[in-house]
């Protein structure tokens, strides 16, 4: 199976990065993740429902609407809150990537761990630009509020070719689909992983790969 | 085509559909009511929120949307569209953009309806979530207020595009494809915002002393059909009953089944209706304690500038105001100031705004009566300035007053290059006129031809002298500079 890979571009402020990432990746997030499956006899299963809500950005003209989970929201939060501090400390002019990559477990036999196996990746590129002063500064904001409109409607667009999805899995499976973790939402799988591009643009330095949930823990 | 689809499936399908559609409208408009939005996660399915999705039903809403219906659902040209539209205090509206449910004839006839139609309706939902926020009239409409408001119109039928301007945008949402036909929702909006000028978006001062809205009775009452993106209770005893969900077949289906065929088992049908959204959409829509949400700005009234709600008496009383007050205000609006130029020595003439029916009559720009004799569009035989510059290069002497009297020259009706119809456009023209007549520098107002080359010769040595005697002076003022 192949994985479907997207890449989004950003160039944004310092002060940007993490609304301009937390806006992303909530939009991906809130169209994978469904509300918590219960599953009943026969076979059957029943989906909770997900809220949702609008955040506005203090840093940027724009507003974005993510899943009610405030575990998920803390999760993401932290991973773009990593990737930030690994920007920063690359240099001035920082560019880096930052990637969700959806993936589906397949359990192997003992003693070879299970195998992660991607269905989707989004990489989103970004690119920290310096701004002089406050009227720069001003015309950043709207400008960053555009662009991240218009990788929302890329978003939505990529979304909406119901290209392949994990088949609903049974009980047993769940988890190999699913992140069953949060109380709230189920996420499909994801990780997030970033890696910063010094100012050759060569990729060197760390390939830090970070997991947000244990689920390699064996 | 429809013999492969069974009956419960086609069944499934047009309550999809329907309930769809419903939620759509309730998005799009909730998403401008200027509000932020903010709904609670439930992992135990209630059996009440389609689609998986927190979405709540502002029963207004939901009763406009079914009214536009008329028991139809959206299908092949018959398309659901919500227009939404801006409305200024002074009575100007300009449609924003139109939302867009259609059906097309492109069927997918091996799709599961329950599992996979059900699911990606559900993910249309949020894309629309999504995209609601990143269209133009999303800022406009949290910034809405005293100066203008957002209304919603739904209709039934044919898309009307042609309202939103040369040059407007399309961005599609997202499709579904349906064993009856494939469902697609789209916006297009407006980019050619011309006629609004900036100013009317913000806090401005009225013009020229009169209040604008004088003329205007109730400037936020709705006319038609367009309805206000407020959420109001109803007032007093005007307690509005909206039919909830009539029957429990209407309850959405939330369980799957995993295995194939897929078995759907339809909660609710045994057990009734449940109560929390009945009883919302009955009586008070600001109970919210009923349906699971955490939004405490629910509550919060959009109160608009009339206490009365869109009765057809004040439709008639808007209408019949809004032709009376539309002269005044667009006079007013169009208006420049027609000053009659420095250089006129025309008695200023028929000052007449008897027309006008205003109250600070004196007051009143004095406009359109002058069209008449305005030079400008009336030509005259006398060929008018190449331009107002003239008349200040052959001035001598005498500082900028009405001492040259050219009679060929008629400024009337100056309106400065640039400005813009803003709130004092005298300031820009008065600065143009001024800046054309400066008061002479008294260097050059000495007579030239007096002084002779020899004479200040002479004085050269004497001026040579006082500098040599200050010299130090300028050293150390020149040290300074250093």
């Amino acid at each position: 199976m192949n994985c479907r890979s997207q890449v989004l571009e950003v160039s944004v402020e310092g002060r940007q990065v993490d609304e301009a990432m937390l806006a992303l990746l909530h939009t991906i997030l809130l169209h994978r993740s469904t509300g918590k499956f219960h599953y009943k006899k026969e076979g059957t299963y029943s989906i909770g429902t997900v809220g949702i809500q609008d955040i506005d950005c203090d840093f940027i003209d724009f507003t974005f609407v993510r899943l009610s989970s405030d575990e998920l929201d803390r999760a993401i939060r932290k991973a773009v809150g990593e990737f930030k501090d690994a920007l920063r400390s690359s240099g001035n002019d920082g560019a880096g990537q930052i990637s969700l990559e959806f993936y589906q477990k397949k359990k192997s036999r003992w003693p070879f761990s299970d195998e992660c196996i991607p269905w989707e990746v989004w990489s989103i590129k970004v690119n920290v630009v310096n701004l002089a002063n406050e009227q720069e500064r001003q015309i950043c904001r709207e400008k960053v509020g555009e662009k991240l409109g218009e990788k929302v409607i890329n978003i939505v667009e990529v979304i909406n070719r119901h290209e392949y999805l994990p088949k609903m899995p049974t009980q047993s499976e769940v988890d190999n689909v699913f992140d069953t973790s949060l109380k709230d939402v189920q996420p499909y799988l994801y990780k997030i992983s970033f890696q910063i591009t010094d100012s050759l643009g060569t990729s060197v330095s760390t390939t830090m790969r970070r997991l947000i949930k244990d689920t390699l823990a064996l | 085509m429809e013999a492969d689809l069974s009956l419960q499936d086609r069944k499934d399908l047009d309550k999809f559909i329907k309930f769809f559609a419903l939620k759509t409208v309730q998005v799009i408009v909730q998403a401008r009511l200027g509000e932020k939005i903010c709904t609670r996660s439930s992992s135990s399915p209630t059996g009440s929120d389609w689609f998986n999705l927190a979405i709540k039903d502002i029963p207004e809403v939901t009763h406009e949307a079914k009214k536009a219906l008329s028991g139809q659902l959206p299908g092949i040209g018959r398309s659901m569209c919500v227009e939404i539209s801006l409305k200024t205090s002074e009575g100007d509206s300009m449609e924003l953009e139109t939302w867009c449910l259609e059906v097309n004839e492109k069927c997918d006839r091996d799709i599961k309806v329950s599992y996979t139609v059900y699911n990606r309706l559900s993910l249309l939902l949020k894309s629309l979530l999504a995209i609601t926020r990143v269209t133009p009239a999303y800022k406009l409409s949290r910034k809405q207020g005293h100066d203008y408001v957002i209304l919603y119109r739904i209709y039934f039928g044919e898309v009307q595009l042609a309202v939103l301007g040369e040059g407007f945008q399309t961005v599609r949402v997202g499709v579904v494809g349906t064993p009856i036909g494939t469902i697609t929702l789209s916006c297009a909006y407006r980019t050619n915002l011309a006629f609004m000028s900036t100013r009317q978006f913000e806090r401005a001062a009225p013009i020229m002393g009169i209040i604008v809205d004088h003329f205007v009775d109730r400037p936020f009452v709705t006319v038609g059909p367009m309805h206000p993106c407020t959420y109001r209770t109803p007032a007093g005893d005007e307690v509005l009953e909206y039919p909830g969900v009539e029957d429990s077949q209407e309850v959405c289906t939330t369980s799957f089944s995993t295995s194939p065929p897929s078995q759907i088992v339809n909660q609710g049908k045994d057990g009734g209706v449940p109560l929390g959204p009945v009883q919302l959409l009955h009586g008070t829509p600001a109970d919210h304690g009923k349906i699971s949400t955490c939004n405490t700005a629910d509550t919060t009234q959009h109160v608009p500038a009339t206490p009365s709600s869109s009765g057809e008496e004040t439709e008639a009383m808007t209408r019949s105001n809004e032709t009376k007050s539309s002269s005044p205000t667009n006079a007013l609006e169009a208006t420049f100031i027609r000053k009659v130029g420095a250089l006129v020595n025309k008695p200023t003439t028929q000052v007449t705004t008897a027309s006008l029916d205003l109250p600070f009559a004196a007051f009143a720009p004095k406009n359109f009566d002058l069209e008449e004799n305005d030079i400008m569009l009336h030509p005259n035989d006398s060929p008018p300035p190449e331009s107002p510059l003239q008349g200040s290069l052959h001035s001598d002497g005498s500082s900028g007053s009405s001492g040259q009297t050219q009679d060929d020259f008629v400024m009337v009706d100056f309106k400065p290059a640039f400005s813009k119809d803003d709130l004092l456009p005298m300031d820009l023209g008065t600065f143009y006129r001024e800046f054309q007549n400066p008061p002479q520098l008294s260097s050059l107002s000495v007579d030239v031809s007096a002084q002779s080359m020899a004479e200040d010769l002479d004085s050269l040595p004497e001026k040579l002298a006082l500098y040599e005697k200050n010299i130090d002076e300028f050293d150390a003022f020149v040290d300074t500079l250093q």
